[in-house]
């Protein structure tokens, strides 16, 4: 088992990376400890709180369910990719106008599982908004004030596109 | 959804700002404990007992030790030998380990760490120990571990029922002979978790070299325990060093993690390394000191045949799992508000705390008072039944009137101001009852069942610590404070800066210190700088919990603030050459009353008060900065035999929740269709913000109610150690709840403030339990027990059916 080590090309948030990992680590591990993304926050472990998720060539993943190996020559996507520079992303900026989060640690798989839900549906009513968060738990907000910041960025993208 | 927009008079508390605490939040910058690697880190795995009972008969570790990549590997003997128990504020002899020590007592309980190069080397080291166990025969059900011949939790205790009072508070048997009628109930509040998102956590650091030792938990009391964490560590207080980190959620789940450091410092000691131990989810679920209220009810309430409350007895058996850690606190807290918003004029309770194998229980926002809610609002609805009068009017008939504040109720805790009438009049004003109680009527007739329920109760804040040991003749400590402090100093150029020594554990509390500031200088909240500090140079703080934070805030920075200025308008009446009365301190410039183009700005004062040393009133230090500690704003001692707790938790909020429920008679799945809560936390600082700790709350009460609980199989296995069986409410379940603010300053805190952090999770139970009866109402449905789970709605059904 120790002598297996494995090569692996990841592109995260637009960046080339070359990891030698264990068969067995998890994408979520490499992330944060291989390359110091600890924005990716891991609750659970087994796939049913959501917080870990990030996108892999543009689909929501469990970083804590995916391997490592698995995302070889993949396109990921993490929190720290959002803003621009000091810029929000306008799901970030909407989550802070709605205080769209209490603690935090859930958020950074909520934007992203927002993300990709605005990417399929720029124009998504509540129920659907509901609908596309109901595999991430946030034990803070009663998540009202994310459905509604996740209105609200749709709102502010469309308006932005047509300006 | 809705907040009244307050005109209270003040420029900045009462306005919805966007939180300081978001930004770094949002943008994955915020460090958690996880987050964190230090140079030559070593990674903690625990192994934990598949036995809820067992006697260790021998450890074999040898060949986890070769294993490349380990670096220690401990049993709970060994470590004992390094630390010593984990601290525990009960007066009764229960000695917990951080790994047990010769058996365990809970199915989960660690019996052996290690630590290597990473998570998953450890982990495959415990594959490696071998145990030869005794399994010994567990008690599991609390009533059967009362019996006397029960196998014993702790032998060196008489029996497992570690604690046993009763208390009498007034006239009860005088008051019970008056009543017309005896209302009577057996009820059963299940045992639930805290489940933060984020589990415990520990970096600890020791320095072989200096003895130091540096640690970076998710603890939010660490400026509270870090003293006693350091004597479990066995090191001087003033050697540890205990850096505050953000903390994803705790909810009175992370506020000691004695286990947690123990084992993270124990294998720093031997390893001479910094040792993370992070728990898993299923540590978390198994082992955190996070399990909640556990317990049998027998519930008396005397009343009048005109629906008058005379008196209310309770008798609780409590299921405290195999170790005492805070002893009966969450029952204590709870008499604090143990006769809710009513003129009930004596009560009596009496509490039978009992040890089992499972793992232990402490606090869970609410901390007891959200169990007592529930309690007395089922006996007020069962009241309303048996009277034949209407549940909201029968309330109204008891509630304690605006000019009797403030009150003491009759455990002799006080509550500062109060307008339940108010509150209820609102949240009846906001809820058409006519239109829901047609909608009702329609849909019975289409085999449809709606419910309504309705709860009014109270949201106690901001303890004192006479509620750690009142409850024992011969208390092993008697603190009488929880301070709180700030440190707040303004710059050279003016610039404003607050150092707390409490944590962010969720709540808001660089947005409440920032908003203060704001209100006290004139400035803009976005420019105030807030800080957390470590314990090396901490002042007196009790941290979050039990809504203690944002009243205790508000009074220290209004308390460094006048320092700050009182130094400032000296300054200032100096140069300026006029008396400080005459100034006054507007839009961040000091100036004269009347003449406001006579003045200095905060920037030009703190140039002054920096580097010009010559141009100040002789005498004066250099610098412009004031620490204050707040200490309670109101507690008083209880007396000596108990009969009188005195004021403990005194700032007192109050809420009304109504709830709307449809219930599917043939799968049992309950579906909320609409809830409203008024909220009364006195003076608003930030009304998003506490909003959203409101349907938080509430989503947690919805999750106690129809969800969630820690189950046990009856030879002791934990059945709820992931979040499959662990169910917590999502968005599908959470409906968009609407709030209202309704303001009664409390008169005891700066700007009248109260404490609302766990009001939602107080109240919802009883609302949502109410609707789901009313519901149910046609098949003579009488419910005792929470959660409301699918499988139980069903059976009831048939059975009243």
């Amino acid at each position: 088992m120790e002598d297996q080590i494995v090569a692996v090309r990841l592109t995260v948030n637009g960046v080339n990376h070359r990891l030698f990992v264990e068969p067995r680590r998890l994408l979520s591990d490499a992330l944060r400890e291989d390359l110091g993304l600890t924005g990716t926050n891991v609750g659970c472990e087994h796939g049913s709180c959501g917080a870990c998720t990030v996108l892999v060539d543009g689909q929501s993943v469990r970083s804590c369910l995916m391997f490592a190996v698995q995302a070889n020559g993949k396109q990921i996507s993490t929190v720290e990719g959002l803003a621009s520079g000091t810029e929000m992303h306008p799901l970030q900026r909407a989550f802070w106008e709605q205080q769209g989060l209490q603690c935090g640690f859930c958020t950074p798989g909520f934007l992203m599982t927002a993300v990709e839900l605005l990417e399929h549906n720029p124009d998504p009513s509540e129920q659907e908004i509901r609908s596309a968060l109901s595999g991430n738990i946030c034990r803070c907000t009663g998540y009202q004030h994310i459905v509604d910041a996740v209105k609200q960025a749709a709102q502010n993208i469309k308006a932005e596109v047509k300006a | 959804m809705t907040t009244e927009t307050q005109t209270n008079g003040y420029t900045w508390i009462g306005k919805d700002l966007k939180r300081k605490e978001d930004p770094s939040l949002l943008m994955g910058t915020a460090k958690y404990t996880n987050d964190l690697t230090l140079p030559g880190m070593l990674h903690a795995a625990v192994l934990r007992s598949p036995y809820p009972h067992a006697r260790i008969k021998r450890i074999d570790s040898s060949a986890a030790k070769k294993l490349p990549g380990v670096y220690a590997v401990l049993t709970g003997a060994e470590m004992a030998a390094i630390i010593g128990p984990v601290p525990c504020f009960a007066a009764e002899p229960v000695v917990e380990h951080a790994l047990a020590v010769e058996k365990v007592r809970y199915a989960g309980e660690a019996v052996v760490a290690v630590a290597a190069e990473s998570r998953y080397v450890a982990e495959d080291a415990l594959d490696l120990v071998e145990i030869e166990w005794e399994p010994l025969p567990a008690v599991v059900d609390m009533l059967a571990a009362m019996q006397p011949g029960a196998p014993k939790v702790h032998e060196n205790l008489d029996s497992n029922v570690v604690f046993d009072r009763t208390f009498t508070f007034g006239d009860v048997a005088g008051d019970f002979a008056k009543a017309d009628k005896v209302i009577k109930r057996r009820l059963r509040w299940p045992r639930a978790t805290a489940a933060p998102m984020e589990t415990s956590g520990a970096i600890c650091a020791f320095d072989p070299a200096s003895g130091r030792m540096d640690i970076y938990s998710n603890n939010n009391f660490l400026n509270y325990v870090a003293w006693v964490i350091a004597a479990m560590l066995k090191l001087p207080p003033h050697m540890v060093t205990w850096h505050p980190m953000y903390v994803g959620g705790s909810f009175g789940s992370k506020h000691v993690l004695g286990k947690v450091v123990g084992i993270a410092g124990a294998l720093s000691k031997v390893t001479g390394r910094p040792v993370k131990f992070m728990e898993d989810r299923i540590d978390n679920l198994a082992a955190n000191d996070s399990h909640a209220a556990d317990r049998w009810y027998d519930a008396e309430l005397a009343v009048t045949n005109a629906g008058q409350f005379l008196s209310y007895r309770l008798h609780t058996v409590d299921d405290y799992g195999a170790y005492f850690m805070f002893a009966i606190t969450g029952n204590t807290n709870m008499m604090a508000q143990i006769t809710g918003p009513y003129t009930i004029k004596s009560c009596e309770t009496g509490i039978k705390a009992v040890l089992t194998n499972k793992n232990q229980q402490t606090v869970f926002r609410g901390a007891g008072s959200d169990v007592g809610n529930w309690i007395l609002e089922r006996m007020v609805d069962a009241a309303a039944d048996e009277l034949g009068i209407d549940g909201a009017e029968l309330r109204r008939k008891n509630f304690i009137q605006p000019e009797q504040f403030p009150y003491k109720m009759p455990t002799g805790n006080v509550y500062d101001s109060g307008n339940y009438e108010g509150v209820l009049r609102t949240a009846l004003e906001h809820f058409d009852m006519q239109h829901w109680r047609n909608e009702q009527e329609a849909a019975r007739k289409q085999g449809r069942y709606i419910g309504i329920g309705l709860a009014t109760a109270q949201q106690r804040s901001t303890f004192s610590a006479t509620e750690f040991w009142f409850h024992n003749p011969h208390p092993a400590t008697g603190l009488t404070t929880t301070p709180e402090s700030v440190r707040l100093s303004v710059g050279p150029t003016g610039g404003i800066t607050v150092t707390m020594f409490s944590t962010f554990w969720g709540n808001s509390p660089e947005t409440v210190v920032s908003t203060v500031v704001a209100e006290e200088f004139g400035v803009d909240p976005a420019e105030v700088t807030v800080n957390y500090d470590t314990t090396a140079s901490g002042l007196p703080s009790a941290g979050p919990g039990g809504s203690r934070l944002t009243v205790m805030l508000s009074m220290a920075v209004k308390g460094a603030s006048t320092k700050v200025k009182d130094k400032m308008f000296k300054i200032a009446a100096h140069l300026l050459e006029a008396n400080p009365e005459d100034l006054e301190l507007k839009e961040g410039r000091v100036q004269v009353k009347g003449s406001p183009d006579k003045g200095m700005t905060i920037a030009e004062i703190g140039m002054k008060a920096f580097w010009h040393k010559l141009e100040l009133p002789a005498d004066m230090e250099s610098g412009l900065e004031g620490s204050f500690t707040a200490d309670h704003p109101y507690t008083t001692m209880p007396n000596e035999d108990r009969t009188d707790l005195g004021a403990f938790y005194p700032i007192m909020g109050h809420a009304c929740h109504i709830a709307v429920v449809e219930v599917d008679v043939e799968t049992g799945k309950v579906e909320v269709l609409k809830f409203l809560a008024v909220h009364d936390v006195g003076t608003v600082v930030n009304p998003r913000s506490l909003q959203g700790q409101i349907r938080g709350g509430i989503a947690q009460g919805l999750g106690i109610a129809l969800l969630e609980e820690v189950r046990y199989s009856e030879d002791g296995q934990n059945l709820s150690s992931t979040f499959i069986d662990y169910l917590l409410p999502t968005a599908s379940e959470v409906p968009n709840i609407e709030v209202y603010h309704h303001v009664t300053p409390s008169p005891f805190t700066a700007y009248g403030v109260k404490g609302g952090g766990e009001g939602g999770r107080m109240v919802a139970p009883p609302a949502i339990t109410r609707a789901v009866e009313d519901a149910l109402k046609p098949f003579g449905v009488q419910i005792n027990e929470m959660p409301i789970t699918p499988e139980k709605v069903v059976s009831w059904v048939g059975k009243g059916a």
